[in-house]
């Protein structure tokens, strides 16, 4: 068949095709931008959509012959073009469904963390373990924690928490600027120490570390020093989230490093695109416990509760989260 | 050896489609008006915040975190794959099979740019860039996307040069030396007369000829293939 001929007699349904995408893609726009859609707008988008695959698949012929009969390369462009637009309408990425929130706080997000115990328990050696060793070096061996904290750095960590500090309890407005604080601050610092893992792991591994070891600094120096009482009531609240979900970041970064490592019977481009699923959930579910620590942060930590109460609620929470992460959604089905 | 930057993906229907994966430039370019624009809109929430104190600090500093590390996601969500500055620079985010790219890639490669971005300015991405055939940063590679040219930059044919006679094909050549001399003849219009002349020249085994006389034989064999089609 000559070429134009073939362009006259097919000519009709790229017409139509472009016409169908063209009255979706307004449809689409009018839902985005909640816009009142025209009156003839949906029935043309729900035609659209009825015809959609029988000309999509129309073009996708024509673009095959076109290019094995060598027709002109505007041609084939122009026809690569409209399928190409067909192709990206058709397959879309599955859409969530509304009820998936607390599927996965409930289920998805301590599961997937159930899976990764492993690599959750060298984040949390990672962690912990530097973490131990600078708690301890305040007393035995103080010139470590000097080495970390500078004079300045230990200045301001004591004037913080000075028990004949007046006024503990911060007027309500800086609450809520701590909070936002908190959320910039702490949140980014998880994502980094997740996203760095990719490096074979190795930036998880710095991140878990680093901050066990200045933290562990700050911990050993403050109680130490006498410190302790109006420390340790304020970090206990908080810190169930945030100290638990840093380490579940850096072992979603771990897996990420891992599957680049030990990609088993897959390439590794595969494995990591694999994986990098199950550590996104990780990571999102670290990121909203972190929420609830900037929360319990701003809000709750600096408050003027009395102390007892402060360590009972931690204790709570402590043993809260731990028994979320290992006990929520054993029974459950996934959905 | 292929030098072009085409892609071709192969979709369900059999058909291959053709994508035109751009390089680490156009990116940069588009990350860079990004950037400017995120910056506006932090200043601009800075002075409006200014007036509302703590509460004003707390929503300036979740509109950064936000910014930072959601900007992209959102945009490739909603707007098909499209930041702003991506609009701009005619680009555009798909998977590596052509659709669009799915929640969790958009988070994945968006994440991974602090990853990119090291040694600064994106050593790491432009390092990566160079090493595959479609101009994947690590972001990329881990969310298995593309960064594509859309609209693809549009063919200015011209009209082809008349040649003298349609000359009949000497040998049965491939179908790709068909294609290209087809195209030669299409695209004649538009070539500079001593860039055409060289490639005619190149084409001496087949025509027989050299100078003029290759030229004219060389867009008559390329008009008689288009003729035939």
């Amino acid at each position: 068949m000559k070429r134009d001929s073939f362009v006259e007699r097919r000519e009709p349904r790229w017409r139509r095709l472009e016409a169908a995408l063209e009255s979706l893609e307004q449809a689409g726009r009018a839902r985005r931008r909640l816009r009142r859609a025209r009156p003839a707008e949906p029935a043309a988008a729900r035609e659209a959509l009825e015809r959609l695959p029988e000309l999509y698949r129309g073009v996708c012929q024509d673009l095959a012959l076109a290019r094995r009969r060598l027709y002109d390369a505007a041609l084939i462009e122009r026809l690569n073009r409209l399928a190409l637009a067909g192709h990206h309408r058709l397959y879309r990425a599955r859409v969530g469904t509304r009820g998936r929130t607390v599927d996965f706080l409930l289920r998805a997000f301590p599961a997937a963390v159930r899976a990764e115990a492993r690599l959750v328990a060298l984040a949390h050696l990672f962690f912990y373990g530097p973490f131990a060793a600078f708690v301890a070096a305040a007393w035995l061996a103080p010139e470590w924690v000097a080495a970390v904290l500078s004079d300045e750095a230990m200045a301001a960590m004591e004037s913080m928490y000075d028990p004949s500090a007046a006024t503990f309890g911060r007027a309500s407005e800086s609450d809520v600027a701590m909070f936002g604080m908190y959320v910039m601050n702490n949140i980014g610092i998880a994502f980094r120490t997740f996203a760095t893992g990719i490096v074979f792991g190795l930036g998880s591994v710095f991140f878990l570390v680093f901050n066990g070891v200045y933290i562990g600094a700050v911990f050993g120096h403050l109680t130490r020093f006498g410190y302790g009482g109006t420390l340790h009531s304020f970090v206990v609240g908080h810190g169930a989230f945030e100290l638990t979900a840093i380490v579940l970041s850096g072992a979603a970064g771990l897996r990420l490093g891992l599957a680049l490592l030990r990609p088993g019977a897959r390439t590794r481009a595969r494995a990591l695109r694999e994986d990098a699923r199950g550590a996104l959930v990780i990571v999102a579910g670290a990121g909203a416990m972190l929420l609830v620590a900037a929360f319990v942060e701003a809000f709750w930590s600096s408050s003027g509760f009395p102390p007892r109460t402060k360590y009972l609620a931690g204790a709570l929470l402590w043993a809260g989260v731990y028994a979320w992460l290992l006990l929520a959604g054993r029974a459950r089905a996934p959905r | 050896m292929k030098l072009d930057s085409l892609l071709l993906v192969e979709a369900p229907e059999g058909v291959e489609l053709s994508l035109r994966p751009a390089g680490p430039v156009p990116r940069v370019l588009a990350y860079g008006f990004d950037l400017l624009l995120r910056s506006f809109a932090y200043g601009f929430a800075g002075i409006v915040a200014g007036f509302l104190g703590g509460v004003g600090v707390a929503f300036v500093l979740i509109a950064m975190f936000a910014g930072e590390w959601f900007y992209g996601v959102l945009f490739e969500q909603l707007a098909d794959g499209r930041t702003p500055g991506k609009r701009l620079m005619g680009l555009r985010v798909v998977a590596e099979n052509g659709t669009p790219p799915s929640w969790s890639a958009s988070v994945l490669r968006n994440f991974l740019l602090c990853v990119d971005f090291l040694p600064p300015p994106f050593g790491a991405g432009w390092f990566a860039c160079a090493g595959g055939r479609a101009f994947q940063r690590i972001g990329d590679h881990a969310a298995g996307t593309l960064v594509v040219h859309d609209p693809t930059p549009a063919l200015v044919p011209g009209a082809p040069r008349p040649a003298a006679a349609a000359v009949p094909l000497p040998v049965p050549l491939e179908r790709d030396e068909q294609r290209a001399l087809r195209e030669l003849f299409e695209r004649s219009g538009s070539l500079s007369p001593a860039r055409l002349q060289e490639l005619t020249d190149l084409l001496a085994p087949l025509t027989g000829a050299r100078g003029r006389d290759g030229l004219e034989r060389a867009l008559g064999m390329g008009a008689d293939l288009a003729r035939e089609g």
